[in-house]
């Protein structure tokens, strides 16, 4: 028999959140860092990618066949990988593993989006005088836009996920507290405010996003 | 690189593989962990998705379902269920694995059934075939490319993240990844990241043989006809999610 009750192990307690809060905020940002420059590498490489992707036909299957071996590989193994180039115990880890998943997601979205403007469309802009940068920004972007936003959605949302897999590295953002709750005798009430962190912050972000996409594309709403 | 060099030394090893714990151990561990999350999530998403797509109805909660599993980190789930009364023992992990299963092959079963052409039901219930006869020589051969999808999805998901059950001490052969880290031993490190990962390209490449065997009739060509699938096309499921 025990001396002293088993001390309670609540799955959630305020007072953890109110006591850590420091922690938490230095770990939710680094989670908000890490998803943030991943999806920004992300789509500044694969924007490029994808234009040459539509310009040189032959490049496309390639690219996404390579995307989605990419995919296959399971997220503790890309970090393994990199790590004995980048360092088992750095950010950039994480960074470059999370910039390669968005970048096949983007690639991919990023293509179907500049596929589906219409040739006739283009042939119109470029036989009224539009040169190659103007028809970019001015005919495909806004037609490509929803896929674009589409993809950007799905990237940001299951990066916010995988940083957790950072953890490995001990840059796990939030990860860190689901993690270290469990190596701290499998303390609940960290493991849920990790948990439930990621959750929220997942979907905030898909809000915004959601949010800045309605604003960009401001005609789909004329219709209605 | 001096880690491929150990990475290799250490592969070569015919200890590592056979000694009580190692990778032959982990391995069987892995499968099995697997095997039973996608066998007890198909048993659920299957015939759930079927049902739901020959009524076309759902279509917004099996959407919803996919986008909400997306945002749930497998490392949470996994967490979760390991400091609840089931421990460590691996039916936690098998649970936690069949969770996050069932939207791909739920999405992808719905869509198949639901994408049935109308004119084919009813040409088939008019030369007089039963419900069920409907089900099993129509439909079902027709949404099974899908099907399979959904089932190579969710096999390829299950067996990569289980390696993540190593991260909260579980077994599985992310453990030797886990094991490196903790050693700073990179040559550890990279045997365990390629194995983890030739074993999850296995599972793709043998379930998309496995399907175009399965799959009846023309379709089968799709498989020599690949690159016609790349038009850059987005699946239209839970799939193209990193794992």
């Amino acid at each position: 028999m025990l001396a002293a009750d088993e001390a309670s192990n609540p799955w959630f307690d305020a007072s953890y959140v109110t006591g850590n809060w420091d922690t938490i905020v230095v770990h939710l940002r680094q989670h908000v860092t890490l998803t943030v420059g991943a999806v920004l590498l992300g789509v500044l490489l694969a924007l490029p990618l994808a234009l040459l992707a539509r310009r040189v036909r032959p490049l496309a299957g390639p690219v996404l066949g390579l995307s989605s071996v990419v995919y296959t590989i399971p997220s503790l193994a890309m970090f393994a990988f990199l790590a004995p180039f980048t360092g088992p115990l750095s950010a950039t880890t994480v960074l470059v593993g999370l910039t390669l998943y968005t970048l096949v997601i983007l690639v991919r979205n990023f293509l179907a989006g500049l596929q589906g403007v219409p040739d006739d469309v283009r042939e119109a802009a470029r036989g009224m005088g539009y040169g190659s940068a103007r028809l970019f920004w001015q005919v495909d972007l806004p037609l490509a836009l929803p896929a674009f936003m589409a993809g950007l959605r799905i990237a940001t949302v299951s990066t916010v996920a995988l940083v957790t897999v950072g953890v490995i590295t001990g840059n796990g953002g939030l990860g860190q507290l689901i993690v270290g709750g469990f190596n701290a005798n499998f303390y609940r009430a960290e493991i849920v405010t990790g948990a439930v962190g990621c959750v929220l912050l997942a979907l905030v972000a898909d809000v915004l996003l959601a949010g800045l996409e309605r604003l960009l594309t401001p005609w789909t709403r004329a219709v209605a | 690189m001096n880690a491929f060099a150990d990475a290799f030394r250490y592969l070569n090893d015919p200890l590592v593989w056979t000694r009580s714990g190692g990778v032959l151990d982990l391995l069987v561990q892995h499968l099995r962990i697997s095997a039973l999350a996608v066998l007890l999530a198909a048993v659920l998403a299957v015939p759930a998705g079927v049902l739901l797509g020959r009524s076309g109805r759902g279509a917004g909660a099996v959407v919803v379902l996919s986008n909400v599993s997306r945002a749930v980190p497998t490392l949470a789930l996994l967490t979760v269920l390991a400091v609840t009364p089931l421990g460590f023992s691996e039916t936690g992990t098998v649970l936690a694995l069949a969770v996050f299963a069932v939207p791909p092959m739920l999405t992808n079963t719905f869509v198949g059934f639901r994408e049935v052409d109308r004119d084919v039901r009813e040409a088939a219930r008019a030369m007089g075939m039963s419900r069920g006869q409907l089900l099993t020589r129509v439909e079902l051969p027709l949404a099974l490319p899908l099907v399979m999808t959904g089932v190579r999805t969710a096999a390829v998901q299950v067996v990569a993240t289980a390696t993540l059950a190593a991260l909260v001490g579980g077994g599985g052969l992310g453990r030797i990844i886990n094991l490196g880290f903790g050693q700073q031993d990179y040559g550890q490190i990279l045997a365990g990241a390629l194995l983890v990962a030739a074993l999850a390209l296995l599972t793709e490449l043998l379930l998309v043989l496995a399907s175009a065997v399965l799959t009846p009739g023309p379709r089968r060509r799709t498989l020599r006809r690949a690159p016609a699938a790349h038009t850059g096309t987005p699946e239209p499921t839970a799939s193209g999610v990193p794992l």
